[in-house]
């Protein structure tokens, strides 16, 4: 498994069944691929879609069916069509189990920064400020460095998506949880060693005594 | 009960210079005839109020998907919207100094403008407190604690014109919507002074149960008949 898989399947051993998630774009879209047997999630697209399904030749409808990326979605059997007043009323409410997005930066006090980097790109927030700050779990799955520098900080030095919002995150090295302690890691994998991470994050982290090995 | 009006009446009822919504989600929703012969006019100066700036490419590889071809045709001021990434072109204007653009979370946008149709003052949201959402006075009025949580008191956001999109229309002007297509259409539909929507299809009345319709004619004062039926 490449670095991207790795992530992915250790970020869907956190999804239950029956939850109800929204992923973000990129990696976290990979995740469905690594569900455990018998894990069945429902995946919520906040432009419109409760239980959104994989696009096929038979289902495909591009002009009526998209999803939050705009590229073409389909629903699966027994799932919804809303509006976004309605979506983001799930989200905000608290009805999102569970949301996987990527991040620029992450901080120990699990404030996250992405959707902008002022002067050079400006994207917009859509509704990720939304969504981490409803959904009852808030994973950011993504590579642990950007060209070998640390995007796990002390602090965000782009402008916040929320602040302590963060419950857990999760790279090719470890998984660390958002305490209030500060940053746990609970998992390393077998291909680093503690000094590897700590070499590779900014952050201050507090190692689990329960360290376990991740997989 | 909503009147029918050709595609030209359409564009003459959209003023120079007028604050239009445009329902839609990176183009699937928009109203694609209206807004194709909105670009084609002289008109412009527009305040946009839609999601996003739809993409450069659409279905079948066509150019401009939806609300990108005001953007293209630089008839857009002022732009408010959720997210712009996949429009380069509005990252270019807002670079040139040409096009204003203001970002609002997606879910406050929703709220404001149910906001604004439902005669309510507001809306209080946990979003976009400890971020630079905090110092957009435009849309944010105050901070509010309510019992020891802090909320954004964003504004309502209304508009002179809200061009929707339905699948199905009927002759009363009752809306349903396929698909993904219904997003912001459904609170756009509430809070505009003219609302004209764009028919995929008319049917007669009746057709579209009372049960199924998701805006009511009660909300659409013009319907063009796109003439997909």
């Amino acid at each position: 498994m490449d670095k991207k898989e790795i992530i992915a399947a250790r970020v869907a051993k956190e999804l239950k069944n029956g939850d109800l998630v929204n992923l973000g774009i990129g990696l976290p879209t990979m995740v469905p691929n690594f569900l455990p047997e018998g894990v069945r999630v429902t995946l919520q697209s906040e432009n419109g879609i409760i239980g959104a399904d994989t696009v096929t030749d038979e289902n495909r409808d591009e002009w009526y069916v998209v999803d939050a990326g705009g590229r073409p979605s389909a629903v699966a059997p027994g799932g919804s069509f809303i509006d976004s007043s309605v979506s983001f009323s799930l989200i905000r409410g608290g009805h999102v189990d569970v949301t996987v997005l990527g991040a620029l930066e992450v901080d120990q006090e699990g404030n996250l920064s992405n959707w902008i980097i002022p002067g050079k790109k400006v994207p917009g927030m859509g509704g990720a400020m939304d969504l981490v700050v409803g959904a009852k779990k808030v994973i950011v799955a993504m590579e642990h460095t950007v060209k070998g520098s640390p995007k796990i900080l002390k602090k965000c030095t782009l402008p916040y998506t929320a602040v302590h919002c963060v419950t857990d995150i999760i790279t090719e090295m470890c998984v660390f949880k958002v305490t209030k302690d500060g940053l746990l890691m609970t998992e390393l994998h077998p291909d680093y060693t503690v000094s590897n991470v700590r070499a590779a994050t900014d952050a201050e982290f507090i190692v689990s005594s329960q360290l376990q090995r991740m997989a | 009960m909503a009147t029918f009006i050709s595609l030209s009446q359409a564009i003459e009822k959209i003023p120079d210079g007028a604050t239009i919504m445009f329902g839609g989600f990176m183009g699937c929703g928009n109203a694609h005839k209206i807004i194709d012969a909105l670009s084609k006019s002289k008109k412009g100066n527009f305040t946009m109020i839609c999601n996003d700036a739809a993409m450069l490419n659409g279905p079948g590889g066509s150019e401009y998907y939806g609300v990108a071809k005001l953007i293209h045709n630089r008839q857009v001021k002022k732009l408010i919207a959720t997210h712009v990434g996949l429009n380069p072109e509005v990252a270019e204007q807002m670079n040139a100094g040409t096009l204003e653009v203001a970002l609002i979370p997606q879910g406050s946008l929703a709220e404001m403008i149910r906001a604004a149709g439902a005669g309510m003052g507001g809306v209080l949201t946990p979003t976009g407190i400890g971020t630079i959402v905090e110092d957009n006075k435009e849309f944010v009025h105050s901070e509010v604690d309510i019992d020891g949580e802090r909320y954004l008191l964003m504004r309502p956001l209304h508009a002179d014109i809200a061009i929707l999109s339905g699948y199905q229309i009927d002759k009363a002007g009752n809306i349903w919507y396929k698909g993904t297509t219904r997003n912001f259409n459904l609170v756009m539909a509430t809070a505009a002074d003219v609302v004209i929507a764009e028919a995929d299809h008319v049917v007669e009345i009746g057709e579209i149960m009372p049960e199924n319709v998701m805006t009511s004619s009660a909300y659409v004062d013009y319907v063009f008949d796109g003439g997909n039926a």
